[in-house]
């Protein structure tokens, strides 16, 4: 046999080589990379061991507004340090505070607060000095106003106000009532704890979960117009209760809306009309297009919530199938859950991730990392966005809605009134909807417990949120 | 004052490796070996430097006083070595055996300050791993006799090594890799990778026909197989691509190296399917933040140290490295970065790869068909294993449990890895014999 030359593997030995120098050099960018960008979402975890040792040597940053307000800072005084939270109770859920534990903002963003991207030559100087570096300030989404404004509109009542920017996903006012004072949450611990009927410490607008009353008329809306393609044929007599398998669904308030079209049925918030929708659906297409509307599912946001429940199997009887196509039944959602799916209907069906952290800047101003907007998943499809927006404008136009008509700004929502406990006729008052003006637009999701219909209750407290936000940033 | 010492410090270590990486790296540009030299020198003071430093700031912090002659000991070891290779082979390669010191070097400073016992019990190994990497070289000129002669005895000597292991062995996290023997526990999976380099090139350099490949791919399945019933996946996959590199090489032939890769590809979707250790590392893999109380705790807790530690590192001492399971062995590069930076953890990466590079350099130099592909066997077994360990703890590819060549705790990996290295010194030494027919 013939005895390969001396320069036999040569060639081989060079691919093996280059392989390899490659395989390398792409780990040491992805570890750069990581170190750089990403890590750092995921050390903010009570998971991570380290937080404390950081605690030791920085001072924790401060909390600001998008309007440059400060909402949480770090008080030094004689070898101690004390947090305030100079708006008290109106970010409360939001903002979070820490001591006793830690929530919101003060807990998503732990890492960040306790990080000093401080110049080099300060940092050393402060080493040299024996004093601590000042860690970096988060700038959130909120606006100071609005959320003041959400936050007074829920007055003495329980619930949640969510307003967010549909077009990015930044979350403008996140409210719940009743709150706590982030002060002294240390003295007022234990009491706080013990308030189980009113649940100070709850964030009623990521953990609070809710029946969705008629406001779920958009899902069964949305189920009915994938299985009837000609849906805009639809027509139905209401004599103010519907009869089905034995089971009986009534309109709110004895209402009877006669001859009605699937338009003015939801506009109306025909109850009866929607139960026989509801009649008329298949249950497991149904928990397919909620699942695409994310019940069942997680959400994209680092703040504490709770998954929304849909419970409709092709297994149900029919009189869970029909209180479920009025938003009755077992389905419960959170306010914020409910403000995505909004936000969707008024983007064409894709939905944003919501996000409170705008960026992280060191103490002197300089950006650290700038969060952008980001798409999470379509939940519809354009068309079937666009045709649910025209049915929410005209619930303002002619339906529950009307008391957003003659604004400066072009408002669509639903409303809702989803009754509870075993009482008759309690109910709480829902609103989620959206408005432009110019370029801006808001989507507003209200929930008022036990305060009564959502035309009555939920659309007054929205609009003082839109006219606020519009009489700010629309003209 | 300790607190600024110890900021300082950071920097310190940093400006150390880096100016010792750099001169590493230079040298590629200069041919002439006296023009190299100097640059060599350089390194050598760089890196007593850094070992300096390092006992100095964990003297500083309160550990152990006593450590300063420990300190003196280690310091000799190492300045021994250097020079006594220098002496007995004057042709050897000072690169590979300045990285090899500098690496024990973190090695030292970083098992310290983790655990005091196991830097002892490593320092007493890398003693006698040195010595027999004094041997080595010298030993090389018979190697080529003993390996080419019943090369396929050395296959079987492999196999049976790996098999009794499988039989005896002693359950560590999972997989079993190694027993006891009065005290002094041995992976003789990482003992085998030697065997199996050798008797690859023995059966590969002469013949390739496709009756000589056909068995050799036997043998070599039966390695890899006996390894993935032992549930050493990481070493199983290190005896596959070094199999599939080294039959690339020998025969030239392109498909084999895809096929290869094929089949590799076919092994681990069945693999995922078969074995649910398999199943657990990928899923801790792809989403350990929800696995993080099971199986994503390990990679979270380094990802943790690794990230907070960020560029330029807690400090030595000043990190919470000890909260990652077996991070003296398999997870050693975490607490590396976490303590002295991530800017550190990438010069760590660049001295593993200059080594890496030498090794094949000396594979392009060597003359000999048969040295040729040992050299290039023991590149690829070292290239490869610091990738699975480093891109494991990192996250770029799924945890297979494997250790960081000298840096990481573990008596055999040290001892093997120093002989692969001797190995390397010994064939760079004979790099000017003929073409193969040394025994004519």
């Amino acid at each position: 046999m013939t005895k390969p030359d001396n320069g036999s593997y040569k060639n081989q030995i060079h691919v093996v080589m280059s392989l390899f120098t490659l395989l390398f050099l792409v780990m040491m960018g992805y570890f750069a990379y990581y170190v750089q960008f990403s890590s750092i979402d995921d050390i903010n975890n009570t998971y991570n061991p380290r937080q404390e040792t950081l605690a030791q040597k920085v001072v924790r940053g401060k909390i600001i507004s998008a309007d440059g307000q400060t909402l949480a800072y770090t008080q030094e005084g004689n070898g101690t340090e004390e947090r305030i939270y100079p708006y008290g109770s109106i970010f409360a859920h939001v903002v979070g505070y820490t001591g006793k534990g830690k929530s919101g903002i003060e807990q998503i963003a732990n890492i960040s607060l306790l990080t000093s991207n401080a110049s080099l030559n300060e940092k050393l100087s402060s080493e040299m000095a024996e004093k601590k570096n000042i860690g970096d300030n988060i700038i959130t989404t909120l606006d100071t106003d609005v959320q003041k404004t959400a936050y007074d509109a829920l007055g003495l009542y329980k619930g949640a106000v969510v307003a967010m920017d549909p077009d990015t996903g930044r979350i403008i006012a996140m409210a719940s009532n009743p709150g706590f004072d982030p002060n002294t949450i240390a003295k007022d611990w234990d009491e706080l704890n013990t308030m189980t009927a009113t649940s100070p410490l709850l964030n009623r607008a990521t953990q609070g979960l809710y029946p969705p009353g008629s406001t779920f008329k958009i899902v069964t809306l949305l189920e009915y117009l994938r299985e009837n393609a000609d849906c805009e044929d639809y027509a139905f007599n209401c004599k103010g209760s519907f009869t089905y398998d034995g089971v009986t669904i009534r309109c709110y308030h004895g209402s009877v809306h006669g001859q009605i079209d699937l338009k003015t049925s939801f506009a109306k918030s025909c109850n009866s009309s929607f139960a026989n929708i509801g009649s008329s659906l298949n249950n497991t297409s149904f928990r397919k297009t909620a699942g695409d509307l994310l019940f069942n599912e997680e959400l994209p946001i680092k703040l504490n919530y709770r998954q929304s429940v849909f419970e409709l199997t092709g297994k149900s009887d029919t009189e869970e199938k029909l209180h479920t196509a009025i938003g009755q039944g077992k389905t419960v959602i959170s306010p914020l859950h409910m403000a995505m799916i909004t936000a969707a209907i008024a983007d064409g069906g894709m939905s944003k991730k919501p996000y409170v952290i705008d960026r992280i800047e060191n103490y002197t101003g300089e950006t650290v990392k700038k969060y952008e907007p980001s798409n999470y998943k379509r939940l519809m499809s354009d068309k079937e966005a666009n045709f649910i927006d025209g049915y929410m404008k005209e619930v303002v136009q002619s339906g529950t809605g009307t008391k957003l008509l003659n604004q400066p700004y072009e408002a669509a929502g639903k409303t809702g009134s989803a009754e509870f406990g075993s009482t008759k006729g309690e109910s709480h008052a829902w609103f989620t909807g959206y408005a432009a003006q110019n370029d801006r637009r808001l989507v507003v999701t209200v929930i008022i417990e036990g305060a009564g219909s959502g035309s009555d209750y939920a659309v007054p407290a929205a609009k003082r949120v839109f006219d606020t936000y519009f009489g700010k940033y629309g003209t | 004052m300790i607190n600024i010492i110890a900021e300082l410090s950071k920097y310190f270590f940093i400006l150390c490796l880096a100016f010792y990486t750099f001169n590493g790296f230079i040298v590629f540009r200069y041919p002439d070996h006296e023009d190299q030299r100097s640059f060599y020198i350089i390194q050598n003071v760089f890196m007593m430097m850094f070992h300096a430093a390092g006992y100095a700031i964990l003297i500083l912090k309160g550990w152990d006083e006593g450590l300063i002659f420990f300190y003196a000991v280690q310091l000799v070891l190492i300045l021994a070595f250097i020079i006594l290779y220098r002496v007995i082979y004057p042709k050897s390669q000072p690169l590979i055996i300045n990285n090899l010191c500098m690496l024990l070097c973190v090695s030292f400073v970083m098992l310290q300050r983790l655990s005091s016992s196991k830097c002892v019990r490593q320092f007493i190994i890398a003693v006698a791993g040195m010595v027999i990497a004094l041997v080595v070289p010298f030993l090389m000129k018979f190697a080529k006799a003993v390996f080419t002669h019943l090369t396929f005895i050395w296959g079987i000597v492999g196999i049976a090594i790996l098999g009794v292991v499988l039989i005896l062995g002693s359950v560590t996290y999972g997989s079993k890799l190694s027993f006891t023997i009065r005290n002094i526990t041995f992976q003789p999976s990482e003992a085998v990778k030697i065997i199996f380099v050798f008797f690859v090139a023995g059966m590969l350099y002469e013949d390739q026909s496709i009756k000589r490949i056909i068995i050799t791919t036997v043998f070599a399945l039966a390695h890899i197989g006996i390894l993935a019933l032992s549930r050493d996946l990481g070493s199983a996959l290190i005896f596959f691509v070094v199999y599939v590199m080294m039959l690339y090489v020998a025969t030239g032939k392109v498909r084999y190296l895809l096929g290869g890769f094929l089949m590799g590809a076919v092994c681990a979707v069945t693999g995922f399917k078969l074995f649910s250790h398999v199943r657990t590392r990928v899923i801790a893999f792809l989403d350990p933040w929800s696995h993080i109380d099971g199986q994503g705790y390990q990679i979270t807790q380094s990802l943790f140290a690794i990230g907070t530690g960020g560029w330029f590192g807690m400090g030595l001492g000043g990190g919470t490295p000890k909260k990652i399971p077996v991070v003296e062995a398999d997870f050693i590069f975490a607490a590396i970065s976490e303590e002295f930076g991530c800017l550190f953890g990438i010069c760590i990466i660049l001295v593993c790869m200059s080594n890496f590079l030498m090794f094949i350099n000396i594979a392009l130099k060597i003359k000999d068909d048969f040295l040729r592909l040992v050299a290039l066997g023991f590149s690829v077994v070292y290239g490869f294993q610091m990738f699975l360990t480093i891109g494991g703890v990192t996250k770029f590819i799924p945890l297979t449990g494997v250790t960081l060549p000298l840096l990481s705790y573990g008596g055999t990996s040290v001892i093997v890895t120093l002989i692969m290295f001797a190995v390397i010194q010994g064939i760079y030494s004979m790099r000017d014999r003929g073409a193969g027919n040394d025994e004519a």
